[in-house]
């Protein structure tokens, strides 16, 4: 058999990096003299993470949805992160802030209705998602299939997982979720002089975030995050929006608050008003509604006293992170300000209050986040190779032990991935499952902690009570998201663990939402399902073409050699086949025949940088 | 798994199982093996490896974590010679502190049901502790240097006692400043 000789390092693809915020999204890629943003086809770098239906079933996003939300505020959805990986009970405050409008049967995830449609919030955030992907398309002239989106650095693991979800129904690989504020960092330290520890203060529209880092030698650490996934200028918006609606009622005698369209007018006013009071001494929310006016000043001093708790609700979490990350506020040498909330003199002088230095301010803080995930995107396709991110998990893993008690086993700021592993028994005789119960937080008691998952270990062997002994190892890999795997301790076997999400989607329902989406699209799933199959065989294949240029490949048996180039040119053979099973079968066959390589590969890499260092 | 990459922490650094450690060494070996081992270097790479890498730098990390930390790290090669350890057993009163814990619940109960009477006695009692805490840490302190000059599983012994009576008095710590707050 003749080999085919193809060079696939030319096929490489972009991965681009998305900012996918509560207010505005954007999208950007790591050009050859660095990060770039990429507007839309309107022009706009800022794409309004705004979703609407069209009474032609048409879905919009962006600007044109953001105009929607004044006439059609009943199809029409914005800040839709606040729901991402929520239950129902976690958002009821915010339901009478925000115009979402909950359908029935939302119990164990939240459905939204968008005319006559219903709509989860991953699908939501897909649809965004998907229009930053057309608008990458457009303007690098190829297919991207790949991203890195960033997620608030005080994100659970529902909400991290619901955003890989919003990937896959999009058709987009996540392939690295990143904390927002490290994104953040390496935008910022893109000046190679950069050193010593920072810290990034973020507050955006509706989540904020305070992480410290060490930058050394291109290696950005994470020593520690905190932060409060839902406060931000969102809540300055409504705190401003009742203020107004009480005024009116009382000017016009009129409750316009069951109004969606005479709100989401008010909203924008507000905003605006919002807006100028960071660069003028004084603004003026005005209305103008069924020939009715309404017009209030607002000046700067009574805005700070009205935002003061809002501003102050920020800084509990920076003491603590300055903590936890077992530094003092003299050893912080810069303070970087992202998010477009940081515009608001009074967050600034917070923030220089606490830090006791000036802020940094000069990078557009709407834009830094996007660009860091652009870097990240160079990091992972290797054309970025002087930086390296080491991010830490926020929050504290647990599992339920005796008495409602939480047993940590994975301590909030441990750089990830991180792993522990606990060893489990039966307790009764002939016992052929146990359950555990995982939890994320800082408290003591299971009440208090979120619950994250039940994993349940199935068909275990029938023996005496605590025989059996089960380990099971949590890895929290680098997006943050929980990972268990389980093996019996006394044969060795691997463990099967059924997974029951606490909150947010099976897999099988994000099957069938992926499904639906191409009922009425252009596109065939089948089509779909092929060729994101011959991307991972693409990926698969690349890497074998290299590492078989390596000694490591040299140091193979020869028949584990011949057995490599046989299963390359299998899957070469079935690559055009149309058969996506076909070709998975063949991705699968040679990622076991290099899993030798791979391991020599591992371990010249770690022999390498281990040599001579013996003390 | 990890056939083949050490999985004992030391081992895994380089590092002799020393109870004291150059910090800046270890960070610096840190960031080498992290821009070796890191899962962001693999994305392009066979998927095998790529899962070599993320288990790889968990234990990189896990490891870390550990070794940076005077008093994990001794917890630690307390495990590994075979004592046993855990919060199970600092939760025994160490007899000579009987007396003194007795008079310190009641003095929590009081401030707990509103009586701030007792706050100068939790105060003073804080301060002991203080006191004795920063006792241990000399003492442990010493225990480190001669087991790394001759290690004797007499000296671990002793050094887990006074790792189990720290976390004891760590923990009392706790409760009285969480009452003084």
């Amino acid at each position: 058999m003749s080999t085919f000789q193809i060079d696939f390092g030319e096929s490489k693809k972009q991965i681009i990096g998305i900012d996918l915020g509560t207010t505005n999204s954007l999208v950007a890629y790591q050009g050859l003299t660095g990060p770039e943003i990429i507007p839309g086809e309107d022009g706009h770098r800022l794409v309004p993470s705004v979703v609407s239906v069209t009474r032609g079933g048409k879905i919009v996003v962006g600007n044109e949805a953001r105009d929607l939300l004044i006439t059609e505020p009943e199809r029409t959805v914005y800040s839709v992160k606040r729901l991402m990986g929520r239950g129902l009970e976690d958002v009821r405050d915010e339901l009478t802030l925000f115009p979402f409008h909950i359908a029935h049967g939302s119990e164990s995830v939240i459905q939204l209705k968008l005319g006559e449609k219903t709509f989860t919030p991953p699908q939501i955030s897909a649809e965004i998602l998907r229009q930053l992907k057309r608008n990458a398309e457009a303007f690098l002239g190829e297919e991207v299939t790949q991203a890195v989106v960033t997620v608030p650095a005080y994100f659970n693991d529902a909400q991290r997982q619901a955003t890989k979800d919003a990937g896959r129904i999009a058709g987009l690989e996540i392939l690295r979720l990143v904390n927002e504020p490290t994104a953040a960092s390496l935008a910022y330290g893109l000046d190679k002089r950069k050193e010593g520890i920072v810290a990034v203060y973020d507050l955006g529209g509706g989540t904020f975030d305070i992480s410290i880092l060490r930058i050394h030698d291109g290696i950005f650490e994470v020593l520690a995050t905190n932060g409060d996934t839902h406060l931000g200028g969102d809540d300055i918006d409504n705190l401003l929006l009742r203020i107004a609606l009480e005024d009116i009622q009382s000017e016009w005698g009129e409750d316009l608050s069951a109004n969606g369209e005479a709100v989401q007018t008010l909203r924008r006013a507000v905003i605006d008003a919002k807006e100028k009071l960071s660069f003028i001494p004084s603004s003026v929310i005005d209305l103008a509604y069924n020939g009715k006016t309404y017009a209030r000043e607002i000046t700067r001093d009574l805005f700070d006293k009205l935002i003061a708790e809002i501003v102050n609700r920020t800084l509990l979490p920076c003491r603590e992170c300055i903590k936890d990350a077992g530094v003092t506020v003299d050893q912080i040498v810069e303070v970087v300000m992202v998010g477009g909330s940081t515009r608001i003199p009074l967050v600034r002088k917070a923030v220089e209050g606490l830090f006791l230095s000036k802020p940094h301010t000069e990078l557009n803080p709407d834009e830094v986040v996007a660009l860091g995930a652009a870097i990240q995107a160079g990091i992972l396709s290797g054309d970025v190779e002087d930086q390296l991110l080491l991010d830490v998990t926020p929050l504290s893993l647990g599992i339920e032990t005796m008495g409602g008690v939480v047993s940590k086993l994975i301590h909030r700021n441990s750089t990830i991935p991180a792993s522990a592993t606990e060893t489990f028994t039966t307790s009764v005789e002939g016992q052929r499952n146990v359950l555990i119960n995982v939890l994320q937080g800082e408290r003591e008691l299971v009440k208090d902690c979120r619950p994250l998952a039940r994993f349940e270990l199935r068909d275990l062997d029938p023996l005496p009570a605590g025989m059996t002994r089960i380990e099971v190892r949590f890895l929290i890999d680098a997006n943050g998201i929980l990972n268990v795997t389980a093996r019996d301790a006394r044969t060795g076997k691997e463990q099967s663990v059924d997974v029951k999400p606490s909150y947010g989607l099976t897999d099988e329902q994000v099957e069938a939402m992926i499904r639906e989406s191409y009922e009425k699209a252009e596109e065939d799933f089948n089509e779909r399902q092929v060729r994101e199959m011959r991307v991972e065989a693409d990926a698969i294949l690349a890497a074998v073409e290299k590492a078989k240029r390596s000694d490591a490949f040299f140091e193979l048996e020869e028949e584990e050699r011949k057995a490599i180039d046989l299963t390359i040119n299998e899957l070469l053979m079935v690559y055009h086949s149309g058969d996506h099973h076909l070709i998975h079968s063949y991705v699968d066959k040679l990622n076991q025949v290099t899993l030798k390589l791979a391991e020599n590969m591992m371990n010249t890499a770690v022999r390498g940088v281990l040599k001579g260092t013996k003390i | 798994m990890l056939p083949s990459l050490a999985s004992d922490y030391f081992e895994f650094f380089g590092l002799a199982p020393k109870l004291h450690l150059d910090l800046d060494q270890l960070q610096k070996r840190f960031y080498e093996l992290s821009k070796v081992l890191h899962p962001d270097r693999y994305q392009r790479k066979i998927p095998a490896e790529q899962q070599y890498s993320q288990d790889a730098t968990a234990l990189l990390n896990d490891a870390y974590r550990v070794l940076r930390d005077p008093l994990q790290r001794a917890e630690y090669l307390l495990k590994k010679a075979g004592f046993e350890i855990g919060e199970q057993r600092s939760k025994d009163v160490p007899p000579e502190l009987l007396e003194e814990v007795f008079d310190l619940n009641m003095a929590l109960e009081e401030m707990r049901d509103g009586d701030a009477s007792a706050r100068p006695q939790l105060e003073q009692a804080r301060d002991k502790f203080h006191a004795m805490r920063d006792e241990i840490d000399a003492r442990l302190k010493h225990l480190f240097v001669m087991y790394d000059a001759a290690p004797e599983r007499e000296t671990l012994g002793e050094i887990r006692s006074a790792l189990n009576r720290r976390r004891y008095i760590r923990n009392l710590v706790n409760d009285v400043e969480k009452e003084l707050q």
